[in-house]
């Protein structure tokens, strides 16, 4: 037991070291220059001894891997660095981003899990009927749409047709209504058609039958089905976390949410290498936890894959 | 029986719609009403009308004639990086799955490795870092792509590996190159190609999402998601240009998507 926690530790380190290499590497390869973003941002005529100068504030002119190292070690410290814009310190900017985008994507999850769950249990109980056709057609439409279109298809339709919310929202619960709604849509679909399908699985199982013919009752069935497909619904929804993440990047752009989505797509374009790998290895960190905890649930919900 | 044939007639209308819309899309050129990159003072965010048929943008431009050149660039785009992915994928797949040994080991962690990145995440940093252009978004996106082909390639040439006429074409004197070109690709064929099918809709999202964010597309050159994010401005004013772009996308995924659903449902019957 202790062997395989370790295991799995080890995992996480080696996965979040290489993404942090690759994702530096390309930083150093990439074109675009920092500090001559920054002088000009500022207003500075950018001569060659300015720039200099400002490479080697910033720390540009060491060699990569010794740049590697000290940004390495001063993230295993809890510090993440300054930022190249504007010299703040950017792990709190990183958080305060953070707290947010949870506060968005978490809420998202719960609507959508709950809304699939319910839609795809009432799918698989009417299976074939009118509900069932309905339930499918709308998550395999949802499925289709990017989120990007939702939003501003939901900006038209209730911002501008028809005049329930203000175009410009606020940090409040009514500004987080639609970027919710946006983020959920899509995610809802998939979850129906994957949900609906390890239902039926469950269905079609002999322990179903052996129940079915002994006159058991359809809510205890279902409860049976239910609790037999809660391990691979774990699985559905660690899949579907890296797809919210990268989905919380857009809305939070569209909705100007104040989250960490914001915050790196800021701070692409200036250039600024400490927000961009904060961003990468926090967000990294999360997506490699969460999977590994899936894993581990799965195997304890459902022990008779866990032999090999 | 009757259920195969129906999912049949349900893929010749699909494969019907998919070939009408490349048609449509790669013969832009034809069927474009205007130039779609002319600019017009007077005709400024115009509604639709015969001679704009879904209107015109901020810059006069016409909607509908960029919508099928848009349309170019996202399916050619997409089209490219799933084909790219699908091959390098397969090819690698194939060699895990037939030579097996220390190179499988190396190349499945690797994807291993890839596959616990988050992708959107590691493709916006990239898109980003790597500046704007469609090259930048391709790659982006590709680096975990191939991984999917990768292992459905090798698992069924694991499997193919050990039929018997595979041991008769070894016995026979056949090279290895020989039988994974004539014997093992032309059966592993189908089920890729089906996994290639179901991507296009994903990929799609994918980079008309990035589009959007800016780090797709650079402008004047039209594609779906910038013409999106450029209209969403002033939609107020000239919703259309937001909405037949968004039309257009919705409709090709959904297309797509389907078809791929109904492939997949006729290959399980």
């Amino acid at each position: 037991m202790i062997q395989k926690a370790l295991k799995r530790a080890a995992g996480f380190v080696v996965i979040l070291l290489i993404l942090s290499l690759c994702v530096f590497a390309l930083l150093y390869a990439a074109p675009g220059d920092p500090a001559e973003k920054r002088l000009t941002a500022q207003g500075v005529a950018v001569t060659k001894e300015v720039l200099d100068a400002e490479r080697e504030r910033l720390g540009l002119l060491k060699p990569f891997f010794v740049r590697y190292g000290e940004w390495l070690f001063s993230v295993i410290r809890g510090d993440f660095g300054v930022s190249f814009k504007d010299d703040m310190p950017v792990g709190p900017k990183l958080f305060q981003g953070l707290k947010n985008t949870l506060i968005l994507t978490v809420s998202s999850l719960a609507l959508s899990l709950v809304l699939s769950f319910v839609l795809s249990v009432f799918s698989v109980l009417r299976k074939d009927k009118i509900t069932d056709h309905l339930v499918r057609v709308l998550s395999f439409i949802s499925n289709a749409l990017p989120n990007f279109l939702i939003s501003v298809l939901l900006m038209y339709l209730l911002c501008i047709r028809w005049k329930l919310f203000p175009v410009i929202a606020k940090g409040d619960l009514q500004g987080l209504f639609m970027p919710v709604i946006s983020l959920s849509i899509p995610m809802t679909g998939r979850f129906i058609r994957q949900m609906r399908a390890e239902f039926l699985n469950q269905m079609s199982q002999d322990y179903v039958t052996g129940m079915r013919a002994r006159g058991v009752k359809m809510r205890y069935i279902m409860f049976n089905v239910i609790r037999n497909a809660l391990g691979h619904i774990f699985t559905i929804v660690a899949l579907q976390i890296g797809t919210l993440m990268g989905g919380s990047v857009v809305i939070e752009t569209i909705f100007r949410w104040p989250g960490i989505g914001k915050l790196v797509m800021d701070s692409i374009t200036a250039r600024d290498y400490p927000v961009i790998m904060g961003f990468v290895i926090i967000m990294g960190s999360i997506y490699v936890i969460i999977n590994q905890i899936s894993d581990l649930l799965g195997h304890a919900l459902d022990p008779r894959g866990a032999e090999e | 029986m009757k259920k195969k044939q129906r999912l049949k007639i349900r893929i010749i209308i699909m494969s019907v719609l998919v070939l009408l819309l490349l048609l449509l899309t790669t013969g832009a050129g034809w069927f474009a009403p205007n130039d779609p990159y002319a600019t017009s003072a007077a005709a400024i965010r115009t509604a639709p009308c015969t001679e704009y048929p879904f209107g015109t943008d901020n810059l006069g431009r016409c909607v509908c004639s960029r919508v099928l050149y848009g349309g170019r660039t996202t399916i050619a785009a997409t089209f490219f990086l799933v084909a790219v992915s699908f091959g390098i994928g397969t090819f690698i797949g194939m060699l895990c799955g037939y030579f097996g040994g220390a190179l499988d080991r190396i190349l499945m962690r690797i994807a291993d490795i890839v596959l616990a990145f988050p992708q959107m995440v590691v493709a916006i940093a990239v898109a980003g870092i790597l500046g704007g252009g469609l090259s930048g978004a391709m790659v982006a996106l590709g680096i975990t792509m191939w991984v999917s082909f990768a292992r459905l390639a090798r698992s069924h040439t694991f499997v193919l590996k050990n039929e018997a006429f595979i041991k008769a074409a070894l016995f026979a004197g056949k090279s290895h190159i020989y039988i994974l070109c004539v014997h093992i690709l032309p059966n592993l064929l189908a089920p890729v190609l089906t996994n290639a099918l179901t991507q296009i809709g994903t990929t799609m999202i994918g980079l008309s999402g990035l589009s959007f964010l800016g780090l797709g597309v650079v402008p004047p050159v039209t594609e779906w998601g910038s013409m999106i994010s450029e209209a969403r401005a002033y939609i107020q004013i000239a919703p259309w240009a937001v909405l037949f772009p968004a039309l257009a996308t919705i409709m090709t995924i959904i297309l797509f998507n389907y078809l791929g659903d109904v492939i997949m449902d006729y290959r399980e019957v």
